[in-house]
């Protein structure tokens, strides 16, 4: 199986037929990796306006489940991803270092805007706010915007699932220098 | 928190002791990061402590060193479902201290932006609060038609959510052309749909029995605690600065102000749903009477308040924001303070709900509406 196709969202494996029946052909991490990416609990982590666009993103009209992203868990224990959508500030940073360390592993992290990313509109002049949530707990994806649409926030799920298919880890995404 | 035997104690219905369980920073249903630290004995609430700061980000502090049109845009970022509202008291504040007219389209474009900001507010939380009892499909309901404000919004001001379009001296841009046609036709649509709110949860029975008699607040401890908006309205007090102190053009509008005497979540339910019909008669007043003219007054390039206070409020989603202006001529302010209704609102919860049950309690809170950051800013 060539590597192009394991980017794509297909089933990772070949379809063999032989009398009597199909075979399926398959690597265990590929199995893996592609269950992984298409069932992606978020919690329901958000401080502040971005939250708002996450709900957006969670209703009807853009509907994440979708994607994978079935069912907004409340609890860390249950979640995959964790997406920090507002600000985080001095005081949270602990709380947020907590409920990523309660996460059960494989666990993700999207930055969602400005201010998880680099304080955004608080940066200067502040002397509370954490300048990136990058600080406190790694990041895969980054999404911009003051709050980003929910089209950018759903990018960044997909974008999330190709670099889980790929099972590549960061800094092999880093050197291989192919845009995932 | 608690001791082994506090628990053992309580098992056999004999407890002395209470017990303390947090709600929060990352709970659901404090929309936010509010931290309530709760004293409990059995299923009786002793003591509600809020905790707040999860999400100061010192916006007050960050006004000092902005100048009079940049410190507009971080207000938004406050109560960030009353954007335009917010950004309208700021603009208020310093056309108080410039002694600027502004035009009266601008007049009536800045009211008919914050009535549709009210109606959106008050979807978002009509859905947010039927989940909170743990109903998911208003949710999805209530953002169906939030979807239609916010692309109007986004046509005219070119944002979601964090508009940034009113601005000292009037409004950034002129609207959208097509913005009187897409009103018209979200009003058109969103009064077949309110009916369908009042079937889904007004009318239900379980709902109305979570929200009769629950989360009391008395006429005299809504004035005492400082309540504004809707929990205010809901016990009988009048406090719509729209009717009391009214600014731009609401003098000259009819509406009602919505007061429910019960001062039980059912009531303050009532406010909101009756608010928002009220917004639809004010839009409908406006929408095809949108004066000709400049959008916008000239005003100097750099701004200097004359030094001195200044101090103008309006009546967001949630009650009275107050912008307090200390300046002493320069191009920044010495000092601002913002009055946020939250903060207010939230200060009565531990009154409103002692003595009852801890299930009461979200139920209870979800009818205050608290939005984090304007309690923390």
């Amino acid at each position: 199986m060539s590597k192009e196709q394991n980017t794509k969202s297909e089933f990772p494996g070949e379809v063999h037929s032989l009398p009597g029946g199909d075979v399926v052909l398959s690597k265990l991490d590929e199995l893996i990796n592609w269950a992984r990416a298409n069932s992606l609990w978020p919690l329901t982590f958000a401080t502040s306006c971005c939250g708002i666009e996450m709900m957006s993103t969670a209703s009807a009209k853009y509907d994440f489940s979708r994607f994978g992203f079935e069912v907004a868990r409340a609890t860390p224990r249950q979640a995959d991803v964790i997406i920090i959508a507002g600000t985080i500030v001095n005081k949270m940073a602990p709380v947020l270092k907590r409920l990523y360390d309660q996460m059960a592993d494989p666990k993700y992290v999207i930055a969602m805007g400005a201010c998880a990313i680099s304080g955004g509109p608080f940066f200067y002049n502040t002397y509370s706010v954490v300048k990136g949530a990058d600080h406190v707990i790694p990041v895969d994806v980054y999404v911009a915007g003051c709050p980003p649409r929910p089209e950018a926030l759903l990018h960044s799920l997909i974008t999330l699932q190709k670099k889980i298919k790929s099972g590549l880890t960061r800094e092999q995404i880093r050197e291989s220098k192919e845009a995932i | 928190m608690y001791r082994q035997t506090d628990i053992i104690e309580d098992n056999r219905d004999t407890a002395q002791g209470n017990f303390v369980i947090n709600v929060g920073p990352q709970h659901p249903a404090t929309h936010g990061v509010l931290h309530l630290v709760i004293t409990l004995n059995g299923e009786t609430i002793q003591k509600i402590e809020p905790h707040l700061g999860y999400i100061h980000r010192s916006i007050e502090k960050m006004c000092e060193s902005l100048s009079y049109r940049q410190f507009i845009y971080v207000t938004s970022r406050m109560d960030y479902l009353s954007a335009h509202i917010n950004n309208h008291a700021c603009s208020l504040c310093v056309e108080k201290g410039l002694q600027v007219e502004i035009p009266p389209r601008a007049q009536v474009i800045r009211v008919l932006m914050d009535e549709l900001t009210r109606i959106a507010s008050h979807e978002l939380w009509w859905g947010a609060m039927a989940m909170d009892l743990g109903a998911f499909t208003p949710f999805f309901h209530a953002f169906r038609e939030r979807e239609t404000i916010n692309d109007i919004m986004e046509e005219t001001c070119g944002a979601r959510l964090t508009m940034n379009y009113m601005v000292p001296g009037g409004v950034m841009h002129d609207i959208h052309p097509n913005f009187q046609k897409r009103v018209k036709d979200f009003m058109q649509l969103y009064k077949k749909k309110i009916n369908e709110y009042d079937e889904l949860v007004t009318g239900n029975v379980i709902f109305q029995n979570r929200m009769k008699g629950v989360g009391v607040i008395s006429a005299e401890d809504a004035v005492s605690y400082g309540c504004t908006g809707p929990v205010a309205r809901g016990s009988g007090v009048s406090s719509d600065i729209r009717k009391i102190y009214p600014y731009e053009i609401y003098d000259k509008l009819e509406f009602d102000e919505v007061l429910e005497t019960g001062g039980d979540s059912f009531a303050r339910y009532m406010v909101r749903i009756r608010e928002m019909q009220q917004s639809i008669r004010i839009v409908e007043q406006l929408i095809d009477n949108i004066p000709e003219g400049d959008f916008m007054t000239k005003t100097k390039a750099v701004l200097k308040l004359p030094k001195g206070e200044f101090y103008s409020r309006v009546e967001t989603a949630r009650g009275e924001l107050g912008v307090y202006i200390v300046s002493e001529g320069a191009t920044t302010p010495y000092r601002i303070k913002f009055r946020s209704p939250g903060f207010s609102n939230l200060s009565i919860l531990d009154k409103m709900v002692r003595g009852g049950k801890i299930g009461d309690l979200i139920a209870a809170m979800g009818t205050l509406d608290l939005v984090i950051p304007d309690i923390d800013r």
